[in-house]
């Protein structure tokens, strides 16, 4: 067992599990000091409190969403080259995307995203660490970041933990990078567009809550071992987990999950599919204070092949449950203090292949691509930057990814520049400078 | 009988006797208590069993330690399974040694783990940590050349090839990723500069964090390594690693121990590096390599961090470290020594629970530690159990990454295949090398997932090999009795009888659902989730 001591969070258990540091010989002092130095000092208040990330696993295209080119002609945009009007005047985007036309007014659009990199896992890094792979370390992911500066370190004491993944993990790479598993998002399995939302753990199949306490019981008695080691720290952690595990087992923490609370329409209007209902939790998530939820979207959008196909099948269904997400946050009054984040890890070629075996399929692109976001400080109703006629290249006003991350980081309230707790004690910035490889284009000023 | 000795033991009197122990004791053996933890502790002296132990415990003289009690059979049987193989005994194989009378039958089954194929699956499975065998991102070896890395290490250690000759052929390696599998020891890393090329051989091989050099040093060690080329080939994804005689190369380098290498017209640095590292005497190779095989077994290097070598952190025993590097070095490089020495030590075979004050305990040797089951292990253990099968997929399916049914975990080949279970309770990213990448440290979610899990409980509800016990098995003493020996390697105590017998007394669920429960309740105690 090697703990990495300066990562633990100071959370409500700490009380329960001092006496471990100290008898550990580790000085609980220092340790918060440890915490406290990579803590951000002195920033202007958080606007954001919460992240919904929208992740688009795949890539999809930015022509058929938030930067259509009607005028690039067929062999750019395909059959999608009518877009539409949105309620924000001379802000255009996909036909497909009719509900989110009438809530541009909540978002913005950058159209100049831009890494330049081709590779599903390599581009996955960057978008989501603002960082080039090639060093000797992996750097955390926004939601493992957000997690260790707005989590149990910095007063977080939900019971859910505070950087969900709705449903599967990313699986390109160890979102928690260096920070260690302790920053791992919980991923909750199941799928909240069943009749029952069955997340790990939390709900069992066919278990009363009587068999839970007696079960519960049972196994107290018989843990010998535990019984024989009485006072060992580890088995102290793990019983303290098992209270916490049986406190969202058996209490109403877990209810957040259970979507029955909510009225059958608001259900019918995010769309009774599997990423609707995952933005209907991610807002109930929100309601709760969980600081960082992903929505791990595997909306098939790696069109390689028949991209107009997919488009026609999931962009509805993604319109739906977005921009419900939005006017749902917005109603509730929560928009301001939620910032909702959406791209993929690139875009799609504008020329489009029509050829066997493609189809009408777009290949990747990291030239230029689009992001969305919307709240926790950002302005609506803007768009950013711009690529070229053809939506190959960045036109003005490029965008990095730790441009957009950076701007994030300064809206919660995390210092940019802050360090990073690194496991073998090298000095390991929140974000990246230029000199890490990636141009820096500034932050996002004319949204914040 | 076979349970040992079984004592009237209350959690309360248990915890006072304990207690009792944190008095300081001036000497251990003949006039130490007398008292032994049932079903964990072994009655007996402590007796030095080799080297080991006359170093070990002389060490503990010297600093007034009380060490823990021997442990009993059935926890050095698990024990021992666990360390050696990562695998859990079966029924039959625990009911089979705690019969044997044989009073050197830990000796016994120590030779005999060290021949079983789950030894090999298992410490492959470690040096694929250490030498980041992963198709994906970051190290991006590709499936195939992944798993040509993996079963060459695989075959190596199923061979017992003398170590300096495993890392010879790693370091002086030239060819293609998918006939040469050594050759990927240098595509795995990010970072394929010079210095970054040094970094790795010194974390991997002598255990030393460049970080803490000199610049100096660093780039006198990267010189070894600047004459490394790559290049791609016509075949889909295959990469040559060759000496690029086309880079120069100073022909005076220095080791890093400071001393002068000549190199001859046409040589590659690496030969002469690699000379230099596995020559008997060198500061770093041995020591690297047997304080990590301690650091295995026990849980903690005699140097700790065990790939924090440094002379500002100096061994626990040195004299220990240095006669395990010379039993290596006699042995020609016989790590499988190295582990018999360490296993059939009485150091090694202390119960966990210490009698020392646990933070002295721990730092000295003086108990077992507690280490929570590597995820791979645990989720083998709970497969073996049930009868039950893993998927196991990879982000990017090819040929190479599907897995059959039944596939253990801990004789995965590559990195990137995996499940959420592995992700949850953390296996290794292989994306550094660093020995704590692997975190064994227990956290809600994961208890969480144990209790609770459809994942779990359908093993539990549905597994075929617990449904034909309950089939089979018609005496249900017999049945909890083979319960006990499937999930905890032992019989129950006369307690347990009780609590059992208690439970069943009152309206807890009957039949199968009975036994699913005291299942569920075994293998979520810390005696099944955790080595002790």
């Amino acid at each position: 067992m090697k703990p990495n001591y300066r990562l633990l969070p100071i959370n409500r258990r700490e009380a329960l599990r001092e006496g471990f540091f100290a008898a550990a010989g580790v000085l609980l002092a220092s340790r918060l000091a440890g915490v406290a130095k990579a803590l951000p000092a002195a920033q202007a208040p958080a606007k954001a409190k919460s992240v919904i990330q929208i992740w688009m696993w795949g890539g999809p295209a930015h022509l058929d969403t938030f930067d259509p080119k009607p005028e690039a002609g067929e062999n750019y945009c395909g059959p999608l080259n009518s877009p539409i009007e949105t309620n924000v005047s001379g802000m255009r985007i996909c036909e497909l995307l009719p509900l989110l036309a009438k809530q541009a007014d909540k978002y913005s659009l950058i159209r100049s995203m831009t890494h330049g990199l081709y590779a599903h896992e390599t581009a996955s890094y960057t978008v989501q660490t603002g960082r080039i792979a090639g060093g000797h370390d992996v750097y955390p992911s926004v939601g493992a970041v957000v997690s260790l500066f707005k989590g149990y370190n910095a007063g977080y004491k939900g019971l859910i933990p505070p950087y969900i993944v709705l449903t599967e993990p990313q699986g390109r790479f160890s979102e928690e990078g260096f920070l260690g598993s302790r920053y791992k998002p919980f991923s909750t399995g199941g799928d909240p567009a069943q009749a029952r939302f069955v997340v790990e753990g939390v709900v069992a199949q066919g278990l009363t809550d009587d068999r839970q306490k007696e079960r519960r019981e049972y196994l107290h008695q018989l843990d010998t071992l535990g019984h024989a080691m009485r006072g060992d720290p580890q088995l102290a952690a793990s019983d303290d987990a098992e209270k916490l595990a049986y406190e969202l087992i058996l209490g109403d923490a877990g209810k957040v999950f259970d979507l029955s609370q909510e009225k059958d329409d608001l259900r019918d209007r995010y769309g009774r599919t599997t990423f609707g209902q995952s933005c209907l939790v991610a807002r109930r998530l929100v309601e709760r204070g969980v600081p960082y939820i992903t929505i791990n979207y595997q909306g098939g959008w790696d069109t390689h092949k028949q991209n107009f196909q997919v488009m026609r099948r999931r962009l509805p269904e993604m319109d739906k449950g977005l921009a419900t997400l939005l006017r749902d946050l917005s109603e509730r009054g929560l928009l301001d203090t939620t910032l909702v984040w959406w791209n993929g890890e690139f875009g799609r070629k504008p020329k489009v292949d029509w050829e066997a075996p493609w189809n009408g399929g777009r290949n990747h692109w990291g030239g230029v691509f689009s992001a969305l976001v919307a709240g926790g400080g950002f302005k609506g109703g803007h768009v950013v930057g711009s690529s070229d006629a053809r939506g190959e290249e960045v036109k003005d006003r490029p965008v990095y990814p730790a441009d957009l991350i950076g701007s994030m980081y300064e809206l919660l309230g995390i210092d940019a520049a802050g360090r990073l707790p690194h496991p073998t004690g090298l000095e390991a910035r929140v974000t990246p400078t230029a000199a890490d490889g990636l141009p820096l284009a500034g932050r996002l000023k004319e949204i914040m | 009988m076979l349970r040992g000795r079984v004592q009237n033991f209350h959690p309360t009197a248990g915890f006072l006797l304990f207690a009792a122990c944190f008095a300081p004791a001036s000497a251990f053996g003949a006039d130490a208590q007398k008292a032994f933890t049932a079903p964990f502790e072994a009655a007996g002296e402590l007796t030095p069993r080799n080297r080991i132990d006359e170093l070990v415990f002389a060490h503990w003289k010297e600093l007034g330690i009380q060490p823990a009690n021997l442990c009993s059979d059935s926890v050095f049987l698990r024990r021992a399974w666990l360390d050696a193989t990562g695998t859990l005994p079966t029924a039959q194989q625990a009911s089979e040694f705690l019969a044997s009378h044989d009073p050197n039958k830990r000796a016994a089954l120590i030779d005999q783990l060290l021949e079983r194929d789950e030894f090999a699956d298992y410490w492959a499975m470690k040096w694929s940590d250490l030498l980041r065998v992963k198709a994906e991102f970051p190290i991006e070896l590709w499936p195939n050349a992944a798993q040509a890395y993996y079963h060459w290490i695989h075959d190596s250690l199923r061979q017992n090839k003398p170590y300096d000759q495993f890392v010879r052929e790693m370091l002086t390696a030239s060819g293609s990723n998918f006939r040469e599998a050594p050759v990927n020891f240098y595509r795995a890393m990010q970072n394929r500069q010079p210095a970054g090329i040094a970094q790795t051989v010194a974390l991997t091989f002598m255990g030393v964090r460049t970080e803490k050099w000199p610049a100096a040093r660093l780039a006198q060690m990267a010189a070894f390594f600047s004459a490394v080329g790559y290049k791609h080939t016509d075949e889909w994804k295959e990469e040559i690693v060759f000496f690029d005689r086309g880079k120069a190369v100073p022909s005076l380098l220095t080791f890093p121990d400071g001393t002068p290498a000549r190199l001859q017209p046409d040589q590659d640095p690496r030969e002469a590096f690699a000379g230099w590292l596995l020559a008997p005497g060198n500061p770093w190779f041995a020591h690297n390599i047997a304080n990590r095989v301690w650091y295995w077994l026990l849980g903690r290097g005699i140097v700790q961090e065990p790939d924090d070598i440094r002379a500002d952190n100096p061994p626990e025993n040195a004299k220990l470290l240095a006669w395990l590097e010379n039993e290596l070095v006699a042995s020609h490089y016989d790590v499988r020594h190295v582990f018999r020495l360490i296993l059939n030590s009485t150091t090694y075979q202390l119960s966990p629970i210490p009698r020392a004050e646990r933070t002295v305990a721990a730092a000295h040797f003086a108990s077992y530690p507690l280490r929570r089951l590597d995820a791979e292990v645990l989720i083998d253990a709970l497969d073996q159990i049930t009868g039950t099968s893993e998927a196991y997929t990879s982000a990017i399916p090819e040929p190479y990454t599907f897995m059959p049914d039944f596939q253990r975990a801990i004789s995965l080949p590559d990195g990137s295949i995996g499940s959420s279970f592995l992700d949850l309770f953390g296996h290794p990213a292989r994306d550094t090398g660093l020995e704590s990448e692997r975190n064994n440290r227990a956290s809600d979610a994961q208890r969480l997932h144990m209790l609770n899990s459809t994942h779990v409980q359908r093993k539990l509800q549905q597994g075929p090999k617990l449904a034909a016990m309950m089939r089979d098995i018609k005496n249900p003493r017999e049945l909890v009795s083979q319960l006990y020996l499937t999930i905890l390697s032992r019989y129950p105590t006369d307690d347990e009888w009780k609590v059992m017998a208690a439970h069943s007394q009152s309206g807890a669920p009957k039949g199968r659902d009975a036994v699913v429960d005291l299942g569920w309740g075994l293998i979520n105690s810390s005696e099944f989730l955790y080595r002790h």
